[in-house]
């Protein structure tokens, strides 16, 4: 219990008070589980929000550090182009960002593919990502956006989704990731 | 005589049913009951797995008609 209360980088930032019921870390965790969501792919983006929402249901002090093409998901659904320099603006031009535009890591076929995967989900009552995105952060699943990327990126905080975490640095991630009775995935 | 509620996950697939029961749980007393109705076959090892996980003890289960009843009792 004391090695989780002990983060005092992350703990004494402010965090604005409609968010602070999501980042209330369960008083009764002693187990966590960290995962690395490097990946923006459907495919891959599915497992990270099914094991962080079952890990917060099931009482572990659960992180996820979005960092590179992890984070684009996590940009508001709304926004088309996001950046300020035109390399950046390319980038979601190629790759658009949010949960409900998720592409697949192989058999995307210009979207053939997510459609088939949506259909199976539906016919199957899957719940969608962006069903398991609510629900991780109704039960405290903690999102930290990586602070570099955001800035190559050119990603700002109001371009993000709400309910985030303050965005840090690898240096904040190792710290969790090294804590006992830690779990640690890279996805 | 502890009081039961009745969550129904019929339909849902993992992970949703654990979802809705570690959400339900919290308005439980402590040592009232929640009994949660599921037909995802994979719930049987994850409310095993989810009992242990959190200290909420599972004291029945039974499968009635391709139903899964869970009962667990709030710690």
């Amino acid at each position: 219990m004391t090695a989780i209360a002990e983060r005092p980088a992350v703990a004494e930032t402010p965090v604005p008070t409609e968010f602070a019921q999501v980042f209330e870390p369960s008083a009764e965790a002693t187990k966590q589980l960290v995962i690395i969501n490097w990946s923006g792919e459907l495919d891959k983006i599915w497992p990270t929000l099914i094991m962080s929402s079952a890990a917060a249901a099931s009482g572990y002090k659960t992180s996820v550090f979005i960092t590179f093409w992890g984070l684009l998901p996590f940009v508001k659904n709304q926004r088309r182009i996001v950046g300020e320099n035109w390399m950046q603006k390319m980038l979601t031009l190629m790759q658009r960002p949010g949960i409900d535009h998720l592409k697949l890591s192989k058999m995307n076929f210009l979207g053939m593919g997510p459609w088939m995967i949506g259909t199976l989900s539906k016919k199957y009552n899957v719940a969608k990502p962006a069903e398991l995105l609510e629900a991780c952060q109704a039960l405290g699943v903690e999102f930290i956006p990586c602070q570099m990327t955001m800035e190559m990126f050119g990603l700002k905080r109001e371009d993000m989704i709400d309910g985030l975490g303050e965005p840090a640095g690898a240096a904040t991630v190792i710290e969790l990731m090294t804590q006992p009775n830690t779990a640690s995935l890279f996805i | 005589m502890p009081s039961t509620t009745i969550l129904d996950a019929r339909g849902l697939k993992c992970p949703m049913p654990i979802v809705k029961t570690a959400q339900q749980i919290k308005v439980v007393s402590r040592g009232d009951l929640l009994e949660v109705l599921a037909t995802d076959p994979g719930s049987v090892a994850d409310f095993a797995a989810w009992s242990r996980s959190t200290g909420n003890e599972l004291v029945g289960q039974s499968v009635e008609d391709g139903v899964y009843h869970f009962v667990l009792r709030r710690k």
